[in-house]
């Protein structure tokens, strides 16, 4: 569905099903140079098991209007509007990578909406390194692709996402082509940079009052699980490891939804 | 900066949407020979139908063997994902039908397979579907039947009979000003020869019976996406960006930023029309992919040995094989197709009908049938089978001869294909006296 956030249009995938006037509400947000579409198959099943979902688009990415915005910080003020907008007053904030620190930043924004907090893929700091910011903006194509191979763990994730018969290296590079391809400007340096300017995720953390669980990967080199050693302590977060590479919801989208289920209800 | 990325072409071939099967330790992909799959729970089984989790439901909609064969060609062409279908026939009738329904208008190259041209001439235009049909080499044609109603440009890499070259990029360009996507039938490149979404292509089907299986054992055939198409933005493709009725008011553009039309098509065609490819011969093509980087060199050093050798003998008329210069495509071709323009190919023999078939009737090595793409030679005279009922005008409107020959050139000693050629020539010689 389409919302009025801070004056311009945003997307929201609901699930498949109408957005309900009330129940709970789980929100899930993509990370760099991604849209809502890395969630289908988490969003439908939560919101044919009793919850309201808002899958969005961030700013200047698929169906939302841009300009892209400029900091983690920008992005959790957006989200909180949103919710706004969608006449939410407290939500589940599920983030993978990009907006796994997102998603931190606005249950630490606001404490009292966020009704628990699940980072997938996630780290901080999330560092990037100058080799790869350069290429990024040198050869998005190229960054592309050494992105894409990074994030993937195997040549065969099965069921495959979003079913049988999808080639998930494929899917993801055609994703994040897509996006760039539709963004004004180098959408793929402007999401890599505000991950790696992040510097309020510890003083975000002190402030989560939810919930909160990390879901990582075992086999992800994007966002290593020492990277989240720090983050879990101060959140005092649940883990879930997974056998997985950077792309979860993609080659192990049950063992996702496993996790989350297990969260959202703890 | 050097780093990584996705394994290369050969790689691809061996592993792609394969692994050791978890259940096993099975190394080589497993044939799962079962109609239905067991739900866990009734949760389970209601989220499987509702897309809320990826599985296997039913075989005539996936299968885990079928998919290890989508997957693997899907990478090798460099694309999101493919549908396995019974035949490839069923691939290009799903292809059209997902975003094509009466009162649709395709535009199409002239130059298709027979049972391509069919389907588009006569049959669909029976279920209100109309094809416009344009030369391939004229470009201008092309843009010229591009009607408001038009969904789809189809046309072949290397066209039948003569092996016109398609030109991907011009004729993509010309599409996509349109707001339309170019599928293309890849069979006689298959990937390894030419990867079509690099050249602007958006759907791709193959024959899977022919080269990506190789053996001449099996019936089949796969519908790739390259996932680029914004089908949304073209506006001219409700079946994907309106609620569908027929699948949960599903709208699968929503569903799927770059993978829409694949949903719809295995969600509404493969459980509808039902096509589907069996598991049995999605495994026995696996077979034929793991060695197709091997056979497709091999197919085309032959063939290039054969055409040269052809070309320079006495009987012989002319020879259409794109990497001779007398072919009109061959600068094309070299920019194209610079591994090579397959094994397929046609030549005229200087002579009668009679002639043609003496000549196939003195052949040992080469099997006279109608197929092409086997790791065997084969060969067929059109004027005395496929084209029998026509007469020499109409061949030559088709482009065929009287002594036209189709050869499908295999992985045998070229020297021997070629010691059968002679003793075949000379027969046909002896045929005329």
């Amino acid at each position: 569905m389409k919302l009025a956030v801070q004056g311009r249009t945003a997307y929201a995938y609901t699930g498949g099903k109408p957005f309900a006037a009330d129940g709970p509400c789980v929100v899930f947000i993509h990370g760099a140079l991604n849209d809502h579409s890395v969630w289908t198959l988490l969003a439908r099943w939560y919101a044919h098991h009793g919850h309201r979902v808002l899958a969005v688009d961030q700013p200047g990415h698929g169906r939302s209007d841009g300009p892209a915005l400029a900091s983690v910080e920008a992005l959790a003020d957006w989200v909180l509007a949103l919710l706004d907008a969608a006449g939410v007053e407290r939500a589940c904030l599920v983030g993978h990578s990009m907006g796994s620190l997102v998603a931190l930043e606005a249950a630490g924004r606001a404490p009292a909406r966020a009704a628990g907090l699940v980072m997938v893929g996630t780290a901080y700091p999330m560092k990037v390194s100058d080799a790869l910011l350069a290429t990024a903006r040198d050869d998005p194509s190229r960054a592309i692709a050494m992105v894409n191979a990074f994030s993937h763990s195997g040549l065969a994730s099965k069921p495959s996402y979003p079913g049988p018969g999808a080639w998930l290296r494929g899917g993801s590079s055609a994703l994040m082509h897509r996006i760039q391809g539709d963004a004004d400007g180098n959408l793929f340096e402007h999401d890599f940079r505000v991950c790696d300017a992040y510097a309020n995720g510890i003083e975000a953390a002190r402030r989560v009052t939810c919930p909160a669980h990390l879901i990582v990967g075992s086999r992800d080199v994007m966002t290593p699980i020492k990277a989240t050693k720090e983050l879990a302590g101060m959140l005092n977060a649940g883990v879930s490891r997974i056998a997985s590479g950077h792309a979860l919801m993609q080659e192990a989208p049950d063992a996702v939804l496993n996790a989350m289920r297990q969260a959202i209800t703890a | 900066m050097p780093g990584p990325s996705d394994p290369s072409f050969d790689t691809l071939a061996l592993h792609a949407g394969a692994a050791p099967d978890p259940a096993t330790g099975a190394r080589a992909t497993p044939l799962h020979l079962t109609t239905s799959f067991v739900f866990e729970s009734s949760e389970h089984a209601a989220s499987l139908f509702n897309m809320e989790r990826a599985g296997h439901v039913y075989s005539r909609i996936s299968n885990p063997t079928t998919a290890v064969f989508e997957e693997r060609v899907a990478a090798l062409e460099g694309g999101i994902g493919a549908i396995a279908t019974a035949s490839g026939q069923a691939a290009l009738h799903l292809a059209i039908a997902t975003i094509a329904g009466a009162g649709a208008h395709i535009v199409a190259s002239t130059a298709l397979y027979g049972g391509s041209h069919n389907l588009l001439a006569y049959t669909l235009a029976r279920f209100g579907i109309e094809t416009t049909f344009v030369k391939p080499r004229d470009i201008d044609a092309w843009r010229a039947a591009i009607r408001p109603n038009t969904r789809l440009v189809f046309g072949e890499t290397l066209g039948n009979p003569g092996l016109d070259v398609l030109d991907i990029p011009r004729i993509a360009a010309i599409a996509h000003e349109a707001g339309l996507p170019l599928l293309v039938d890849s069979t006689f490149t298959t990937p390894w020869l030419q990867q079509p979404f690099k050249l602007g292509a958006d759907l791709a089907i193959h024959s899977a019976t022919k080269f990506l299986s190789g053996h001449g054992t099996v019936v089949g055939g796969v519908l790739v996406d390259s996932g680029r198409f914004d089908w949304e933005r073209s506006g001219r493709f409700p079946e994907l960006s309106e609620p569908y009725a027929g699948f949960h008011d599903m709208v699968f553009t929503e569903e799927s930023t770059v993978g829409a039309f694949l949903l719809r098509a295995r969600r509404e065609g493969l459980r509808d029309f039902g096509a589907c490819m069996s598991p049995h011969t999605a495994w026995l093509i696996l077979q034929g992919l793991e060695t197709l980087p091997l056979r497709m060199e091999r197919h085309v050093a032959n063939a290039r040995k054969v055409a040269h050798f052809l070309a320079a003998h006495p009987l012989v008329a002319q020879v259409g094989y794109p990497e001779l210069e007398s072919h009109p495509d061959h600068a094309l071709a070299r920019t194209l197709l610079p591994r090579g323009c397959g094994s397929v190919f046609s030549f005229d023999l200087r002579g009668t009908r009679a002639q043609g078939v003496a000549f196939i009737e003195a052949l040992q090595l080469f099997s006279h049938l109608a197929n092409v793409g086997d790791c065997r030679s084969l060969v067929i005279h059109p004027a005395s089978t496929t084209h029998f009922r026509m007469d020499d005008a109409a061949l030559a409107a088709a482009g065929i001869g009287p002594g036209t020959i189709r050869l499908s050139i295999g992985l045998e000693d070229a020297d021997d294909l070629i010691v059968d050629l002679k003793a075949a020539l000379k027969a046909a010689e002896r045929a005329v006296a």
